[in-house]
């Protein structure tokens, strides 16, 4: 428990594992997330990325390995739970989600609230509130009238750090959130993970800009091939020795006056 | 928790959207559109289009409540029967003829635009209608099977029995050997729907002789012509039982929307879900065409003209699902309408009309949507 006596809930995957038709797309991944820390998830293309987050969120089925949550101080199997109260706990945010249909922002939202319904009453005045609380903290309430199939891609993200907001999740996971924004809208996610995560939510954001998860991140996980290639710090782990060996590149780190950035060069 | 409770945080925002939208409006306005519509339907016909005297609708009412007074009457409650406006084969004409057509028209148009809601959002491809599945081509190969051979076997049955015979057989397919994702379940349904429909062909072009060519097209193109109380009570019953179940489903098929791995995200049993869906739009599929044949058009087209009606703030598919019912019926008993009476004698096959009627009304829909960048 915190100073504050927020419920806080920590995420604890070990020994994963996922194999589909004879291939292990990922193998032996462990990973610890702290409430109120960001853990940034790299690794080039195909590393495994997206499968460990699907894994997590129980979109893919684990192959072996365990999941478990602590909560209050009590540890819960997470492949054992429900599937809504799972969702309770752990939020997706897809890549580049889109809608086959219409639907307005305000709708999209409050998809987040549907673990948390009771199946026949439907949503409560509670839900309500917490659909617009989630828009506001995502800074889309002026969007809500919108169709979501109308907004731009930062728009379109933040509306689904919304949705993954109303879930009220203790684990909030985003797959390459900042992919395809322009630079003034990655800065926008970037604070609004880091505010997401000062408020006690367990963060997990697969990034593919090194630099934006070195000053985002309290800590790195790096993926190689479905394998745990580096965990720590971001000074621990983003080493020219690392960059050859998982990204195939040199780098360097370049140190200015409003923050750092990776020079990258061919081997 | 990880978030701070503000105490209704909707009043004390300006220009804050209203919490939900229900599309409400539309509805009612729908559901009065639908009364009329029906008994004008009622008054519209050949019989009275020759007569001097012409039925109005005054006249329907009135004898309306004079067959529910005297229904209440049997039942013993003690009640004054007024008298009926209608002359016996005049109201033998509207009860016996023109209602239980009109009646089953409504409930099969309803049902048709809600199964197409709810296929459209399963399985995430716009294109997709009620007889995706190859619903339609199974109750075909039953009803022609049934008409051809000279069976014993009420038409209704046959077709409903050959819908779910092919519904089991597309499941089977599309669930065999892996997950029943979307893409299975409409590629196995397009493989059922072809193969029955040769079936057909081939049962047609062997053994159809002289006047059951028209019985069997008529049925093939969908019509109301056979239409009795006992196909609205059997359109009825499936569009409650099922009907009712699938109006329940609204925002679980918007969490469709963004793909198995959102929708697994928030909690679904995406698989289990879309099982039951595809099972019940099927069943309330198979009853309706069992009744009229496979009317086309309606499941696919409604669906999209009331998004655009509606606009995408209310566009939610549990305010679609229900405008969509409303809308559909009154389509469908239009078109039934225009079909028994424009060409009398002749009794055009009301599928011709949906898409004779429907297609340009999507096209103008669809081109104002574009101007408007909502579609």
């Amino acid at each position: 428990m915190s100073a504050l006596g927020i419920a806080v809930t920590d995420l604890t995957a070990d020994d994963l594992a996922y194999r589909i038709d004879g291939l292990d797309l990922l193998q032996g991944v462990s990973l610890h997330l702290r409430a109120g820390t960001v853990t940034g998830l790299l690794g080039p293309n195909g590393s495994g990325k997206s499968t460990l987050l699907r894994l997590v969120a129980g979109a893919l089925p684990v192959s072996g390995g365990t999941l478990t949550v602590i909560e209050h101080g009590a540890a819960l199997d997470l492949r054992a739970m429900r599937r809504r109260d799972r969702a309770r706990r752990v939020a997706l945010v897809e890549q580049e989600a889109h809608a086959e249909i219409p639907l307005r922002v305000h709708d999209v939202v409050a998809l987040g609230r549907i673990p948390h319904e009771r199946r026949l009453s439907g949503p409560s005045d509670l839900d309500d509130a917490l659909v617009v609380e989630a828009m506001q903290r995502a800074g889309v309430v002026t969007l809500a009238e919108r169709s979501f199939d109308t907004l731009s891609g930062g728009e379109r993200q933040r509306v689904q750090l919304a949705r993954a907001l109303a879930q009220q999740p203790r684990v909030l996971m985003l797959d390459e959130p900042t992919n395809h924004l322009d630079l003034a809208a990655q800065l926008e996610m970037v604070r609004l993970l880091r505010a997401v995560a000062d408020a006690g939510v367990a963060v997990l954001v697969a990034l593919h800009d090194l630099a934006q998860a070195a000053s985002l991140c309290d800590e790195l996980v790096v993926l190689r091939r479905g394998e745990t290639a580096a965990v720590g710090s971001p000074d621990e782990v983003l080493s020219p020795a690392l960059l050859a060996t998982v990204w195939g590149v040199r780098g360097e780190w370049v140190s200015g006056e409003h923050g750092r950035a990776l020079v990258v060069s061919a081997l | 928790m990880t978030t701070t409770r503000r105490d209704a945080p909707a009043a004390t925002e300006p220009g804050l959207a209203p919490a939900r939208r229900s599309g409400a409006p539309w509805l009612l306005i729908g559901l009065v559109v639908l009364a009329v519509s029906l008994v004008l339907a009622l008054v519209v016909g050949p019989a009275s289009v020759t007569a001097a005297d012409p039925i109005t609708p005054g006249q329907v009412l009135g004898s309306a409540w004079h067959h529910l007074v005297t229904w209440l009457a049997e039942l013993g409650l003690p009640v004054t029967v007024p008298e009926n406006p209608l002359s016996p084969i005049r109201d033998a004409i509207i009860w016996e003829g023109r209602a239980p057509r009109a009646l089953t028209a409504v409930l099969v148009g309803a049902g048709l635009a809600l199964c197409g809601v709810v296929l459209q959002a399963v399985t995430r491809n716009p294109l997709a209608d009620p007889y995706l599945l190859g619903i339609s081509s199974g109750a075909s190969l039953g009803a022609v099977a049934v008409l051809v051979l000279g069976l014993a076997v009420p038409l209704t049955v046959a077709a409903f029995t050959g819908a779910v015979l092919a519904l089991l057989a597309t499941l089977a397919l599309a669930g065999v050997g892996g997950r029943l994702t979307a893409t299975r379940a409409v590629l196995a349904g397009v493989a059922v729907g072809q193969a029955c429909g040769a079936a057909v062909s081939f049962v047609i072009f062997s053994t159809t002789k002289g006047d059951s060519y028209r019985d069997i097209l008529g049925w093939l193109m969908g019509t109301f012509g056979a239409a009795q109380w006992s196909s609205v009570a059997i359109a009825g019953t499936a569009l409650i039982l099922f009907g009712g179940v699938l109006l329940g489903f609204g925002r679980t098929l918007d969490a469709f929307a963004f793909g198995d791995t959102a929708a697994t995200a928030l909690g679904i049993d995406v698989v289990r879900t879309r099982w039951l869906l595809l099972l019940l739009s099927a069943l309330l599929t198979g009853a309706l065409v069992s009744v009229s044949g496979a009317i086309g058009f309606v499941g696919l087209a409604v669906p999209h003209v009331v998004r655009l009606l509606l606009g995408p703030a209310r566009a939610g598919n549990a305010a679609v699902a229900r405008t969509s019912a409303v809308v559909g019926a009154i389509f469908l008993l239009w078109a039934d309408t225009v079909a028994r009476t424009v060409f009398a004698p002749l009794d055009v096959p009301v599928g011709v009309l949906t898409a004779l009627l429907g297609a340009p009304v999507f096209a103008i829909l669809l081109l104002r949507g574009r101007r408007r960048g909502e579609t």
